[in-house]
């Protein structure tokens, strides 16, 4: 049994069909790149595996939970699935301490000091031990994106969708982040990311999913799909992208 | 005792509206004139003017609008002048409105981003050209949602020209409630007319405000 | 012009002065406090999923603030009374200052909320909170800091519109000095004497505020 799967899934937005019928299996431990050109309904996907969008068409199960508008089963789906978003979306008056804290004490309802144990350990994890009292504004795009990863790791996900993490990050800064990514990547966790960096996808992913006009349209292993991509859309995104 | 029918209650309150009416579009048009040559002189970027308007705007709004009323109604009488109650309401709300109609402007002007000034040096622009050709066109389109919604507030502060004796619509209110005692009805009369006059301004500023979002 | 201001004459009368100074502050700070909470309410109303709570307060919120602050006193202390709602001066004096407080920052506050970037709700989602802990903890308090100024000014502003209770004799500062004024025939210095005390009290709370920020917001650049 996966530990993603899409079945016929279909997104709306009004008139304007986004996702026409995908299909998709995620395993535990694997490492699953989307590519695209924008548009293509990349984010929208990642946006329905844990109820930011609803779909209206076809199943989306996660971790053996059917993924419906519903408020209660989205926050117990939470627990399984962590999201890092592409502005990081870091609580501007909390210090990080409190950000990656705050979500175990209000609903794993753990105490603090459990709580703040858990949290300096997922900093130190990340490379930012030192930052545990700083204001997310005091800290640099990489820093904040590592917070950010932090915070989500509190919750213990199965898996993490990362939203073009390092698209709003000045290019020196994006190391830094894809680093913590490789390390999660050997500690077993299911990565699923929407990404532009090509690089990462090759080198680091298992496989890479190509979107394009709302559908999957060319999957397989990373070297491969880069190697020998079959598609000519596929062919011209990526000469446009190199 | 007069016997007071509702409608005669409404059309009383009808009659006093009148006064609220014309004392706010007095207010309007005297504070909005004086507010304006407030806006000129501090434009002239002279620290001595830019100080006392300062005070100025400081003093009449950290003031109660009651207090200035009291104030223009007893002092102009020290001075030899015998002020009637109209006088004193329209002296004291130009005066209230013109500092916020000035720092609403003032405002405005500041609110345009720096490089509209940048840009206009960089053209040889003279101060008073930037100021005629770009920012005052600018900061008037920017200005006409807070000053209509300002007028809402000029409207409400007629209704204490009635403490010093004007007879407007809350005036009217309180002289009918004295004599019909029915003050549950008669208030919500007055407060509903109020309403009537001021909600299509605020609906008004609304709109304009959210149109400036939109072509800003 | 042949008049000479005597301020030396109020001296006697200072105590006067004294005990409304004490009520208009107290006024202030129960109808700033009290206010700032019904608008939070409110303002929470204004965004909620209830379609008749949104439109209850968006009607409470239009009554208040297309209506001059004089009527809806008299309305509270005369005309509720007619109803059975029996209350003294200074609590007719209060609850309107409350409620006008209430809808003024109830749509100042809501104006920080909905200043709220989108990601942030969503964050909160993907940690599992509920909307209401959404609400608490992630959106409302920089909403309060972004808003602060403008709640600063409001408050200030109802604290200035306070002089208008005397109109139903709560002996606050303005009722002081009328009354002084009918004893002394003083009637310009004792106004002019309050007024300068109201500007006073303006300056003073803007200072409070100000510290009071420094406390209630630990990170000064959002």
């Amino acid at each position: 049994m996966s530990l993603v799967s899409l079945d016929e899934v279909h997104k709306y937005y009004g008139e304007n069909h986004v996702l026409k019928g995908v299909d998709l299996r995620v395993n535990a431990g694997e490492v699953v790149s989307i590519i695209g050109r924008s548009g293509s309904g990349k984010s929208t996907l990642l946006r329905c595996l844990n109820g930011l969008e609803e779909y209206q068409q076809g199943a989306v199960i996660v971790d053996n939970q059917s993924v419906e508008n519903d408020d209660y089963k989205l926050r117990l789906l939470s627990r399984s699935v962590g999201m890092v978003f592409q502005n990081f979306n870091l609580f501007p008056h909390m210090t990080v301490g409190e950000n990656v804290m705050l979500a175990t004490k209000l609903v794993l309802k753990k105490s603090v000091t459990e709580s703040r144990q858990l949290a300096e350990e997922l900093l130190a994890k990340v490379g930012l031990a030192d930052k545990f009292d700083a204001y997310p504004g005091n800290l640099s795009g990489g820093q904040q994106q590592r917070v950010a990863i932090a915070r989500s790791l509190a919750m213990s996900p199965k898996v993490l969708l990362c939203d073009e993490i390092t698209s709003a990050l000045d290019p020196e800064l994006v190391g830094e982040v894809l680093k913590v990514l490789e390390q999660l990547k050997e500690e077993g966790m299911t990565l699923i990311l929407v990404t532009h960096e090509m690089n990462f996808a090759r080198d680091v992913g298992d496989r890479v999913v190509f979107m394009n006009q709302g559908k999957v349209w060319e999957t397989g292993p990373s070297d491969e799909v880069f190697a020998n991509p079959q598609t000519d859309e596929l062919k011209s995104f990526l000469a446009a992208v190199r | 005792m007069v016997q007071f029918t509702d409608w005669d209650i409404l059309k009383n309150l009808l009659l006093a509206a009148r006064w609220t009416i014309l004392l706010s579009l007095l207010a309007f048009a005297g504070g909005g004139l004086f507010g304006l040559i407030l806006t000129l002189l501090r434009s002239m970027r002279n620290t001595f003017i830019t100080r006392v308007i300062q005070c100025y705007v400081e003093v009449f709004q950290g003031v109660p609008l009651l207090m200035q009323l009291f104030l223009t109604f007893f002092g102009l009488s020290l001075l030899g002048i015998e002020v009637d109650a109209w006088t004193a309401a329209i002296l004291s709300l130009t005066l209230f409105s013109s500092a916020f109609f000035h720092d609403i402007w003032r405002g405005c002007i500041e609110a345009l981003p720096k490089g509209q000034w940048e840009a206009c040096r960089t053209l040889g622009f003279t101060y008073m050209q930037t100021m005629r050709y770009i920012i005052v066109p600018q900061a008037m389109r920017m200005s006409i949602a807070p000053t209509v919604g300002f007028s809402v507030q000029i409207v409400k502060g007629t209704a204490l020209a009635s403490v010093i004796g004007f007879v407007e619509l809350t005036k009217a209110g309180t002289m009918i409630n004295n004599a019909v005692f029915e003050p549950f009805k008669v208030f919500a009369l007055v407060a509903l007319l109020y309403f009537v006059i001021c909600f299509p301004l605020s609906v008004l500023a609304r709109y304009l405000e959210s149109k400036n979002h939109v072509t800003r | 012009m042949s008049y000479q201001l005597d301020f030396a004459s109020l001296v006697p009368y200072l105590p006067e002065f004294a005990a409304g100074v004490w009520t208009t502050i107290e006024l202030t700070i129960i109808s700033t406090l009290g206010g700032l909470a019904l608008g939070t309410f409110c303002a929470q109303g204004r965004i909620s999923n209830e379609a008749w709570l949104r439109r209850t307060c968006a009607c409470y919120i239009e009554a208040v603030r297309n209506t001059p602050f004089i009527v809806q006193l008299f309305f509270i202390f005369f005309g509720l009374p007619a109803l059975g709602l029996k209350m003294t001066a200074w609590q007719a004096g209060m609850i309107a200052m409350i409620i006008n407080l209430g809808a003024y920052s109830a749509e100042i506050i809501r104006a920080g909320i909905e200043a709220a970037p989108k990601g942030q709700w969503e964050a909160g989602k993907t940690l599992g909170l509920t909307r209401r802990q959404i609400f608490m903890h992630i959106i409302l308090p920089p909403a309060y800091q972004r808003v602060y100024p403008a709640l600063v000014s409001q408050s200030i502003i109802v604290m200035l519109g306070s002089a208008v209770v005397s109109q139903i004799s709560v002996e606050e500062l303005t009722f002081a000095a009328n009354f002084v004024q009918s004893r002394s025939f003083l009637s310009f210095e004792s106004y002019m004497l309050a007024a300068v005390i109201y500007l006073v009290l303006a300056i003073l709370m803007r200072q409070a505020f100000g510290l009071l920020k420094c406390i209630a917001f630990k990170n000064p650049s959002l």
